[in-house]
């Protein structure tokens, strides 16, 4: 089989959609995917300011597990995992889907009596999940110091076996092209620069290309969500920071499983084609800028090399950083917003790329039925008015 | 890496500093609504462009003052 030229067209945007969403990254490709597939709407356009899945997408590092504490995280995050668990099979095409297995490393009493309890919740939830020791650290990860004269001691680490990688392009294409299939208008350099609201309802955006009217208008714009809203007259519990990462030279294989540690912020797989790829926390401060502060990097790779000191003479071969839309109790925001006929999926903060099948399906839902799907009712906007906060700052991870 | 200027120190690198969010939220008092209180104590301003925020010399003389940046180009200004 020869491979196609093309795997999307790339039109001109028609004068009105039923349904527009606003950014052709993971979130926005899946949600018109499942628009398709699961609700028969396929008068679609999905509208990307740069290129298709050239912002966070191109940018994360790939990490999918489940393992949170809170109930309404782990169904979200779990329903998103099975539906990886046969994505490359539904889409045609080889996502790199690797469950090579998540550590959470514990480095103090504090972690470990954390991670234990995210091991007994997760399994009240049905989500896989392991408590090792850490001999059993080392057993599963060799190349890990677990040496108690470390600066940064394993005391032990949770497992989730089902977690893992996929390779982030491959999502991205596949989507696309089956999005496209189904009739769905993917448009490129395509920027949204406000909405026409008549009546307390969104009836239209403001492009580059001009005006296009919509039924319904969908945010999944990440990092740049406020920005957007903010053109509808809607304040978001939000804050943008750049999100760093970085990849090494190729190695051959070494580390064959995910390993994370929240105590010194810094996350480690090593991709199919042989680059470490790690992540860091953000930089603190608010920023569009697309890259960060190099002693932030520095600082990561101090922690990576007191974890894994077999990696002392690897090289850095880039860093870069994107933009992630962090909010107050470090979960999404998704549902309705006060303007009718607009809504919104943000503040997945760091940790969205293992969300993009389960946000799309329950985004779809919610933009379909004009009512939250149940997964993502929690989820609404008017949490932070009743309270009702989903708090996984630290309780599932500070990195993601 | 920024360059920040401290008001007591001059200019010293932005590692020394911690970041403070948005400058001029005022305290509410306690007769508000919950969405007042909701507003007061979640929502900030997100610009893309001048920032007016507050950052703290914590690695030298601890003064907590307020700059303009803006979040694109990471440019400083004095507040005015």
């Amino acid at each position: 089989m020869t491979h196609p030229d093309f795997l999307w067209r790339n039109p001109e945007p028609r004068p009105a959609y039923d349904v527009v969403i606003v950014g052709g990254g993971g979130h926005g490709l899946a949600t018109a995917y499942y628009l398709a597939r699961n609700h028969g709407i396929t008068n679609v356009a999905v509208l990307e300011k740069g290129w298709l899945a050239g912002g966070n997408m191109a940018r994360n590092t790939t990490v999918i597990r489940s393992n949170y504490l809170w109930d309404e995280s782990a169904a979200i995050y779990e329903h998103s995992l099975k539906l990886w668990e046969g994505l490359s099979d539904e889409l045609d095409y080889d996502l790199q889907f690797s469950q090579r297995g998540v550590l959470n490393l514990a480095h103090n009493l504090g972690d470990v009596r954390e991670g234990r309890r995210r091991v007994n919740a997760n399994r009240l939830n049905g989500v896989d999940a392991e408590w090792l020791d850490a001999d059993e650290v080392k057993k599963f990860c060799p190349v890990i110091n677990v040496s108690e004269r470390a600066r940064y001691p394993v005391m032990g680490a949770t497992l989730q076996r089902r977690g893992g990688i996929a390779k982030h392009d491959h999502v991205a294409w596949a989507l696309a092209r089956k999005a496209d299939a189904y009739g769905v208008d993917l448009i490129q350099g395509c920027e949204v620069t406000g909405f026409e609201i008549t009546d307390g309802r969104a009836v239209a955006v403001r492009t580059s290309k001009g005006r296009i009217a919509a039924g319904k208008i969908a945010l999944a714009s990440a990092g740049h969500t406020s920005v957007l809203a903010a053109e509808a007259g809607i304040r978001l519990p939000l804050q943008s920071h750049p999100l760093q990462a970085l990849v090494s030279e190729l190695l051959e294989p070494v580390l064959d499983c995910v390993v994370m540690s929240n105590a010194v912020h810094v996350y480690v797989s090593q991709a199919h084609k042989g680059e470490l790829v790690m992540g860091a926390g953000i930089d603190p401060y608010n920023s569009y800028g697309q890259r960060g502060a190099f002693h932030v990097i520095e600082a990561q790779m101090a922690a990576a090399l007191e974890l894994f000191p077999i990696f002392s003479r690897v090289r850095v071969l880039r860093t870069w950083a994107g933009i992630v839309d962090v909010s107050p109790d470090a979960s999404p925001i998704v549902g309705r917003t006060p303007v009718e006929g607009l809504y919104i999926n943000a503040g997945w903060g760091t940790g969205g790329f293992k969300a993009t099948p389960g946000s799309g399906w329950v985004y779809a839902h919610t933009i379909a039925h004009g009512e939250p799907h149940p997964l993502a009712e929690p989820f609404a906007l008017d949490r932070f008015t009743t309270g009702a906060l989903i708090d996984e700052h630290g309780a599932a991870a500070v990195a993601h | 890496m920024m360059l920040i200027e401290c008001p007591h120190c001059g200019p010293r690198d932005e590692n020394e500093f911690r970041y403070g969010g948005q400058a001029g939220v005022s305290y509410r008092p306690e007769d508000t609504s919950d969405e007042e209180w909701a507003g007061y104590v979640f929502l900030r301003d997100n610009p893309k462009g001048w920032f007016h925020e507050r950052w703290f010399h914590v690695h030298g003389c601890r003064t907590w003052f307020s700059v303009e940046r803006h979040t694109l180009t990471h440019e400083i200004r004095k507040a005015p």
